[in-house]
């Protein structure tokens, strides 16, 4: 082949092109447009043709992120692969984490020595009763457990717990959509809700995880949450779950909870409704008082908000029958649209509920996570509670009981003591005792040193024979900073009343106690 | 032991007398169940019996009676103890194809007085008498490496069909509402905005409940009475508004309880574990009343403690009264603010509750994949925390040891030989795999064979193989006992009560062979037989299954929605209880129906299972699996399949093996189940 060949075939080969471009529809406008720019502005065509090699570049190049410069690069974009896993493999050889939990501290190691261990014994009836047998052998009085009317030694509750057991065994060995809600659990929820006079009720299998559920379940992102400041640890976590948005109120200022809600109601005045909650306790685990329901049930009417009322302490114990702070403040337990109590305190069985309209506990059952993910209560403890729902029906009288107890062991503790108070209502027959202002003042008390002298005291009340503890608090969130951690409760001792002692072991463990808080109190200084 | 009989039957001569008392027991229990009893009737009775009745097959009772001797023996190692058991085979295999032998057992046997009848009526629907001492099985790992389970995947047809179900339901459901929203105003109140207050569900997300839940919500929270034991008693409901609301019809009806969690059969209410409880009731009252950080520690959940700590294999133990709080309280205790957990993506709710709770940054993995979590481990130790690139302080992996929904077991031996080179702390969830799981019911470690002290913390359930209430949390002992003062379950949450511990205590004890030795490795093994004979039939009947083979959770892909409700009446009306699930608790395709197999159940329970299943699988085509997962025929055809000649890695991924789709005739699932379930599943 020569070159006038290549000549023939190059010329052939470009005829054909030509053809064939030709056929293309449209070509013809197309060569008469570049022709007739090229001829009017050489430069404007050129520039086209830049343009055009530039966007078939910009087609063609390598996608790359915007969002994440990574200081490693772990794609083989830059350098090359090996350099890469090389890098990566020495920054994983190069990281030591921390230890999985930090060693306790001398505080909490004491605190799990000296735990105490109440031994199972024949001679009480039941261990935790009034007066409890401990591992070390000695009998002590319980003024610990919150065993207010005594139903733990109560044989007719026994008897019906043994019944249920051959019935139905101990777990229900599901969650309460497959499978697990027996017909106990039905009675137990219509028992408690004819009881406080609500149309509907669904019980949970942990009290403690009851209001951690039942917030989220309602409340979402966008929503308003507003808060008591002393609000306890399980509506903090609810409400942490819940991602909304929330305000905190002064420990029950009513003033500045009007001033909270104008102030939310003023903000969204423009935007679109979303559903807004009140939180509060009936009685205040970490303070002890109990809450002005009526002026609040007034507020929440008057700026649209629902309530989210947490009677965990309330519930069995309030009231001229126990039906908790509604029947103490004479509210309709239906104008609380969220009645969260529990069944494992005073009712010495287990379970948390929650009563409110159909509606209400119908949407738990399905979005609740506490009750939907996890196993239902054990039969056996669903007719307890029920059972002691109707004795304490029954007889109203020891609820005037303990609280003729409570009155007799704060006329020991109270004014006497020249070194604590009492924080906790008349009627609350869990008596928190906090070391005086002026005292901790004086003494520049931090936590932690009031913690320590507090559990002194319970170790020395402990050593005359009666056994009683302070309130325990969560140590702040891990390596959190002190702005996250927000509101902390003071320290205090607690003492829970009983029915199952006599008004004179009352009184002498009510000495015994102010002794012990003067002896330590005095030592120290 | 104050009850005289136990319902285990460990020896071979004592196994014949419970075998009989069962029939007049299903008779007795027929009578009792009072709804569509008729029509169900020959379901109650399936059992080798009613299938040699049939007809279809030619051979005489007493070929298959031979055939099934050969098969129940040659699984057995020792000769010896073959031949002594082999009256005790002879005889009920006689007793089962027969009908008209009555007689030379009756001149032996003493009917036993209704009151007795009754009672051991009562045990059996607890727990069922061991069939025939080859229905065990050892749950163990058998490979050196992870087995990866195959997912077989339907036709297409059945995918678009379930996405085109999907859509009519939707649009139904919206023009039901826009014709709702206009005509009946009053059922939609409570989704719009009232007297000035947001509505409580919005309308949008109250959708799917309302329109695709409500329509088959009769399929769940049906109520129950008495044990959940091998059957449950189910409170028969109607609803005349569209299962809006139900009414109690007042009748109950008795049906084989494939849905509750109760591995290892202790939902009882009586046997060794009743009578400590009700002593414990007796001694320590229904409760402690009051926090484990106060004074709500007794001696028993001292004891309790030690038990599960030396149970799983660590140092130390805690006890919780409620699993689901168990790991809500957990996570924000270990891990905060500049640590990462890394979760599985189908971990349990209550992980994920908690993870949210403790503060920490939270990356998820896909399901179980090795290459994936390592991908992520090296990405995110080598870029540290985002946006300051300091290095994480601690990398906490969660995992489970067992999916409740998928049954897949985490693959443990992948994990730890990652934590080795990436050095996080690995928390493994046993909530379901404790006590189903191993040779000892030790869970995921003992299934492979791990020593325990490679998983930092171990936590899992007491709910369901123990059949009580509450969870664990496992681990070092400088590790539990800072948990003690750090835990919110410790300090605020109410402790277990004395009658839980004591059924937990009574379960570990009898599991360990402490009480009434015996039983507890009966139970495991049983449980594991069980759960591989049921997967091992439902794969050869042509179902899709997913897990692994040791797994007592067996769900059966039913992808259509409309195949939910359907297998589960079909299933109520052959009187067995089935959990079905679909979108959100699993992927929208994949709608299944889940069998919790138990100790309690007996091969000829499973055996009407399948027999049902088989019969649905029919009728709403859910025979569709290909082959690939497993349920092959035997290698050569009428020659049983021989220990030794099939090699592990052939049945397993048959990916050189043309897989043809497996649908044997039931009757041949049954007759070489048993035999076929000791070698390798293929």
């Amino acid at each position: 082949m020569d070159i006038h060949d290549a000549h023939e075939y190059l010329l052939r080969f470009l005829n054909e092109l030509s053809i064939h471009f030709q056929r293309v529809p449209g070509s013809a406008i197309f060569l008469r447009y570049v022709k007739a720019s090229y001829q009017n502005d050489p430069v404007r065509s050129a520039v086209e043709l830049f343009l055009l090699l530039f966007f078939v570049r910009y087609l063609l190049a390598p996608k790359y992120s915007t969002q994440k410069q990574n200081y490693v690069q772990l794609s083989d974009e830059v350098g090359s692969v090996k350099t890469t896993i090389r890098e990566i493999d020495e920054l994983v050889e190069d990281w030591t984490p921390e230890p999985l939990v930090s060693p306790q501290t001398a505080f909490e190691e004491a605190e799990n020595e000296k735990h105490p261990v109440i031994v199972g014994s024949d001679n009480f009836g039941s261990p935790t009763g009034p007066k409890s047998k401990l591992n070390n052998g000695r009998t002590v009085m319980n003024l610990a457990s919150y065993n207010f009317y005594n139903f733990l030694a109560n044989e007719m509750i026994k008897e019906k717990a043994i019944q249920t057991l051959r019935t139905y065994g101990v777990g229900p060995c599901g969650p309460p959509g497959f499978y697990g809600t027996q017909d106990v659990h039905v009675k137990t929820e219509a028992d408690i809700a004819a009881f406080l006079g609500a149309p509907a009720c669904i019980v949970y299998a942990q009290a403690f995880s009851t209001i951690s559920s039942v917030i989220p379940a309602f409340s979402k992102r966008g929503d308003i949450i507003v808060a008591d400041r002393a609000v306890n640890y399980a509506i903090r976590k609810g409400i942490q779950i819940s991602r909304s948005t929330v305000r905190w109120y002064e420990h029950n200022d009513m003033e500045d909870l009007e001033r909270v809600l104008a102030k939310i109601t003023k903000e969204q005045a423009k935007k679109p409704l979303t559903r807004r909650f009140i939180v509060a306790e009936g009685i205040f685990e970490n303070v002890g008082d109990v809450v002005d329901l009526p002026k609040i049930i007034e507020l929440k009417l008057r700026y649209k908000f629902r309530l989210i009322l947490d009677e965990t302490w309330s519930f069995g114990v309030l009231g001229r029958s126990g039906r908790g702070v509604t029947e103490q403040q004479n509210v309709d337990a239906s104008e609380v649209d969220f009645l969260v109590g529990s069944l494992a305190g005073p009712l010495c069985a287990g379970g948390g509920f929650c009563a409110g309209s159909d509606e209400i506990v119908e949407h738990q059952r399905i979005s609740a996570s506490a009750y939907t993910y996890s196993a239902a209560l054990p039969a056996m403890l669903a007719t307890t509670a029920s059972e002691s729902l109707s004795l304490l029906q029954s007889n109203p009288d020891i609820i005037t009981q303990l609280r003729e107890n409570a009155k007799a062991m704060r006329a020991q503790l109270d004014p006497r003591s020249d070194w604590v108070i009492c924080t906790s209502a008349a009627e609350n027959p869990i008596m928190l005792l906090v070391l005086k202002p002026e005292i901790i003042a004086s003494r520049e008390l931090s936590t932690g040193e009031q913690d320590r002298l507090l559990q002194d005291i319970v170790d020395e009340t402990l050593a005359n024979g009666v056994l009683i503890t302070r309130v325990k608090h969560m140590p702040p969130p891990l390596h959190a900073t002190p702005k996250e951690i927000g509101w902390q409760l003071q320290p205090a001792l607690k003492v829970c009343i009983t029915t199952g002692l006599s008004r004179k072991e009352i009184e002498k463990a009510g000495i015994t106690i102010r002794h012990a808080i003067t002896k330590v109190m005095t030592r120290k200084r | 032991m104050p009850r005289p009989t136990n319902p285990f039957a460990s020896t071979s001569p004592s196994s014949t007398t419970p075998s009989l008392p069962v029939k007049n027991e299903k008779g007795s229990s027929r009578r009792q169940s009072t709804s569509k009893a008729n029509k169900i009737v020959q379901f109650f009775s399936t059992s080798p019996k009613s299938k040699s009745l049939d007809g279809s097959l030619s051979a005489t009772s007493a070929l298959l009676a031979a055939a099934q001797q050969q098969a129940l023996i040659s699984p057995s190692p020792q000769i010896s103890s073959a031949s002594l058991s082999l009256p005790t085979i002879s005889l009920s295999t006689a007793t089962a194809d027969n009908l008209a032998m009555d007689t030379p057992p009756t001149t032996l046997f003493q009917p036993p007085s209704p009151a007795e009848a009754r009672r051991i009526a009562k045990q059996h629907a607890q727990f069922g008498p061991l069939g025939h001492q080859s229905h065990r099985y050892v749950s163990k790992c058998m490979d050196d490496d992870f087995p990866e389970p195959v997912m077989d995947e339907p036709p297409y047809y059945y995918l678009l069909t379930t996405y085109i179900s999907y859509l009519i339901l939707i649009i139904f459901g919206h023009v039901r509402d826009f014709f709702g929203k206009r005509f009946r105003e009053e059922n939609y109140r409570h989704l719009k905005a009232r007297n000035g207050y947001a509505p409580l569900n919005s309308d949008f997300d109250n959708f799917y409940v309302r329109r695709l839940k409500m329509r088959i919500n009769d399929c769940f929270s049906r109520p129950v009475t008495g044990v959940p034991g091998r059957y449950i008693t189910l409170i028969d409901r109607q609803s005349d508004d569209h299962n809006l609301h139900f009414q109690l019809t007042g009748t109950t009806t008795e049906t084989l309880n494939m849905s509750s969690y109760n591995y290892l059969g202790f939902a009882q209410s009586e046997g060794p574990c009743a009578d400590a409880v009700e002593e414990a009731v007796r001694k320590y009252g229904m409760s402690t009343c009051s926090p484990r950080g106060d004074v709500g520690t007794s001696d028993l959940h001292v004891e309790v403690e030690e038990l599960v700590a030396r149970f799983v294999g660590k140092p130390s133990a805690m006890v919780f009264s409620m699993g689901f709080g168990t790991n809500a309280t957990a996570f924000p205790a270990l891990v905060g603010k500049g640590c990462l957990i890394i979760s599985d993506e189908l971990n349990h709710a209550s992980i994920r509750f908690g993870a949210r709770l403790s503060g920490a940054m939270i990356e998820m993995f896909k399901h179980n994949d090795m290459k994936d979590l390592e991908r992520l481990l090296r990405e995110v130790i080598s870029q540290g925390q985002p946006r300051t690139h300091r290095p994480w302080r601690k990398i906490l992996v969660v995992v489970e040891g067992l999916y409740s929904m998928e049954g897949t077991m985490c693959n443990l031996p992948g994990i730890l030989a990652l934590k080795k080179k990436y050095k996080f702390n690995l928390f493994v969830d046993e909530a379901h795999s404790i006590g189903a799981l191993g040779p000892k019911g030790r869970g995921v470690c003992n299934y492979f064979g791990v020593d325990t002290a490679e998983v930092d913390i171990l936590m899992g359930t007491l709910t369901k193989s123990f059949g009580a209430n509450g969870g664990y949390i496992a681990g070092d002992k400088a590790v539990i006992d800072k948990l003690r003062v750090t835990n919110a379950g410790t300090i605020y949450a109410e402790s277990p009560t004395p009658p839980v511990l004591m059924q937990i205590s009574t379960a570990l004890r009898i599991i360990t062979g402490e009480v009434v030795p015996g039983q507890g490795e009966e139970r495991l093994q049983r449980l594991a037989f069980n759960s591989r004979y049921l997967r091992l039939g439902l794969k050869r009947l042509g179902f899709i299954v997913y897990g692994h083979d040791d797994s007592p959770i067996i769900p059966l892909l039913l992808y259509n929605p409309a195949k939910m409700p359907a297998f589960s009446h079909e299933m109520l009306r052959r009187k067995i209880s089935v959990v079905v699930v679909g979108y959100p608790a699993t992927p929208l395709v994949s709608s299944r129906a889940r069998f919790c197999v138990s100790a309690a159940h007996t091969k000829d329970d499973l055996d009407r299972l399948l027999v049902g299943c088989d019969e649905i699988g029919n009728v709403l085509q859910l025979k569709f699996s290909s082959g690939v997962a497993g349920g092959a025929e035997p290698l050569s055809e009428g020659v049983p399949m021989e220990k030794g000649k099939t090699p592990n890695n052939e049945g397993r991924n048959g990916a050189n093996i043309p897989a043809r789709p497996p649908r044997w005739a039931i009757h041949d699932v049954l007759n070489s189940g048993v035999q076929d379930v000791k070698s390798p599943l293929r």
